[in-house]
């Protein structure tokens, strides 16, 4: 028997394999000066193919050392926000009645503040974020529209005859949510994280590209893309490349949440679905 | 209907509400306050002084209620940073705000809509495929590193289009055909960065849309009944407008605030780039003004959304 990779695999195994191993890989200390005169803001070469930066620092090795901080600050937050959004949805839907009306229209008004405002002014009035306090907040203002998608899931869920099976054999909350309805969200949450995951990287790119989220001298794709700011003519190298990095890593993501879309999701999830652009959040 | 619409208004209250609520807590939790903003030397007295002369020394309690109380009288405060009522900031910045979305808004909407019914209509085919590998590439992209690449390219490198604001200095002395021209060439830059990906994501939602409509039984009953190809599909299209629809509702609100990022790559005067600037400033009343009217705006998007589905589709509107 002969197994296929799926095509969509590619691209994030490609991603994931750049982000854990590249830096071991990588030429140089992402953040050591390797030559402050003479290798000041040097153009791409076969020495330093991405060229190096106005602290002459390679980098081709800050966009691989990036790639972890970005990636991993995207995961993390969106997990979090999963875990938040499913047990938001698990109360609201397993208590009912009145918690749940109010627990929606509560959702309802969370969605309609415009997330990157707060964002933006949390980060610039609290000062330079730790990257655990960055992973909270990006986090915990993340989660609504997860936590809706979730609440409407389990809704339709509980209204369908295997729900209302176990519940006729006497299945009871905690057990019924986790054996029997739970599983079928799964796709959703899945799915959901991968776009989740895109647009936290956009995010985080454009927040540190203000100076606002990741701070320097830690390199993040949003911190290169920060120092190349205003040198697009004399450094070009600086916004294309972090810039790519960036984009790739969006593109492959994007690509699995569709692919996992089309297949996996039945068609009752797919109307739940759509690319989901309230959560977009750097173009919101 | 009116059940429905009384439900709304109330909704929009509470986001209201809720917004100048964590707008203030936001502002006021943070360290730091408009003294700070004027530098580290300044005396401790003049601090005092000054933070006693915005009330800043009184029970957070006492702050909110008077905030609350302003805000209900249409109050918005004055900004300190640029010495006039926030009323006047944003009664600036929104029409330039207006101007880059609307415009935007209607590219994007205009070329999402036919490219994705285009798609939709033979999904599957090689044709379908390239297009939706195409536009998620494009949906991709951050717009702000969009923004940043248009203008080192065509403002930087070719010299063809201004780089930055929304006139040239000389504006005032063109002639009026001239200034039309000089604020269409400003225009260019910012609008193509946000309506390209614009364009991505209303394709995307317009193809799954038309794919699904497509299978309809009224679009096989169509052509059993001999209608021409092009006609099946402009029915076909009618019913797969709902979710163009709703997501144009959520749509408006973000891209509002989602071009922040294009506004201030740009220099462009807006909404966006005033509200960066506030923060920058620690200009409170801005700040706040803004997260206000955001959340205002999207409540708004979201009720427009719901009553333009209600026309477009009658089955909705029973329920």
């Amino acid at each position: 028997m002969s197994y296929r990779v799926p095509r969509y695999v590619v691209p994030i195994a490609l991603l994931i394999a750049a982000v854990v191993a590249g830096p071991f890989f990588s030429p140089y200390a992402p953040n050591a000066q390797l030559d402050i005169i003479a290798l000041r803001s040097q153009p791409p070469s076969l020495a330093h193919p991405f060229g190096t930066d106005a602290m002459s620092r390679d980098v081709l090795s800050r966009v691989l050392d990036g790639g972890r901080v970005s990636l991993s600050l995207a995961i993390l937050s969106v997990s979090l926000s999963v875990v938040v959004a499913t047990l938001y949805g698990a109360i609201s839907t397993m208590v009912g009645g009145v918690v749940d009306t109010t627990m929606r229209r509560l959702l309802d008004v969370a969605l309609s503040i415009p997330r990157l405002l707060v964002l933006l002014a949390i980060c610039a009035l609290w000062g330079a974020l730790s990257f655990p306090v960055l992973i909270l907040l990006i986090g915990l203002t993340g989660w609504f529209d997860t936590a809706r998608l979730v609440t409407d899931d389990l809704r339709t869920l509980r209204t369908q005859e295997f729900s209302t099976a176990a519940v006729a054999q006497g299945v009871r909350g905690p057990r019924l949510l986790w054996r029997h309805l739970l599983p079928h969200v799964l796709p959703t949450l899945v799915i959901n994280a991968s776009f989740g995951v895109a647009n936290t990287i956009a995010l985080e790119a454009g927040l540190s590209f203000l100076g606002l989220g990741i701070q320097a001298p830690q390199a993040s794709w949003g911190t290169i893309l920060h120092d190349g700011a205003g040198v697009e003519q004399s450094a070009w190298w600086l916004s294309v490349f972090p810039g790519l990095a960036a984009i790739f890593a969006v593109l492959a993501c994007n690509t699995l949440g569709d692919a996992l879309r089309e297949r996996f999701a039945s068609n009752h999830v797919q109307r739940l679905l759509p690319v989901s652009p309230s959560s977009r959040t750097v173009r919101p | 209907m009116l059940r429905r619409a009384l439900l709304r208004m109330a909704q929009g209250a509470a986001v209201i509400v809720a917004a100048a609520t964590i707008a203030f807590l936001l502002l006021h939790l943070a360290p730091g306050d408009p003294a700070t903003a004027l530098g580290e030397g300044l005396s401790p007295e003049l601090r005092a002084t000054i933070r006693a002369q915005y009330g800043l020394d009184d029970s957070i309690a006492t702050q909110y209620w008077r905030w609350m109380q302003s805000l209900l009288r249409g109050d918005l405060g004055w900004s300190r940073a640029e010495h006039r009522s926030v009323a006047a900031v944003l009664a600036d910045a929104l029409p330039r705000s207006l101007m880059l979305m609307g415009c935007a808004l209607t590219v994007s909407l205009v070329g999402g809509m036919l490219i994705g019914a285009w798609q939709g209509a033979r999904a599957g085919s090689r044709a379908d495929r390239a297009t939706s590998m195409g536009l998620l590439i494009i949906y991709s992209i951050p717009e702000f590193w969009f923004a940043v690449m248009l203008m080192a390219v065509f403002a930087h490198h070719l010299r063809w289009l201004p780089a930055t604001g929304i006139t040239s200095d000389m504006y005032e002395y063109l002639t009026p055909g001239e200034q039309r021209l000089d604020r269409l060439r400003h225009l260019i830059l910012p609008l193509t960065s946000l309506s390209l990906i614009g364009v991505a994501v209303f394709a995307r939602y317009q193809r799954l849309a038309m794919q699904e409509s497509m299978t309809l039984p009224f679009v096989r009953t169509a052509r059993a009944k001999g209608l021409s190809e092009p006609a099946v599909r402009r029915e076909a299209w009618r019913a797969a407008l709902l979710p163009v629809i709703s997501i144009t509702g959520v749509m408006l609100p973000a891209l509002l605030t989602g071009a922040v990022f294009v506004e201030r790559v740009f220099s462009w005067p807006g909404m966006g780039y005033t509200m960066l600037r506030a923060i920058e400033a620690r200009d409170y009343p801005v700040v706040s003004a803004g997260v206000i009217f955001g959340s205002a705006a999207t409540a708004l998007g979201a009720a427009l959304a719901d009553i333009a589905r209600d026309f477009a589709d009658p089955r909705v509107r029973s329920a």
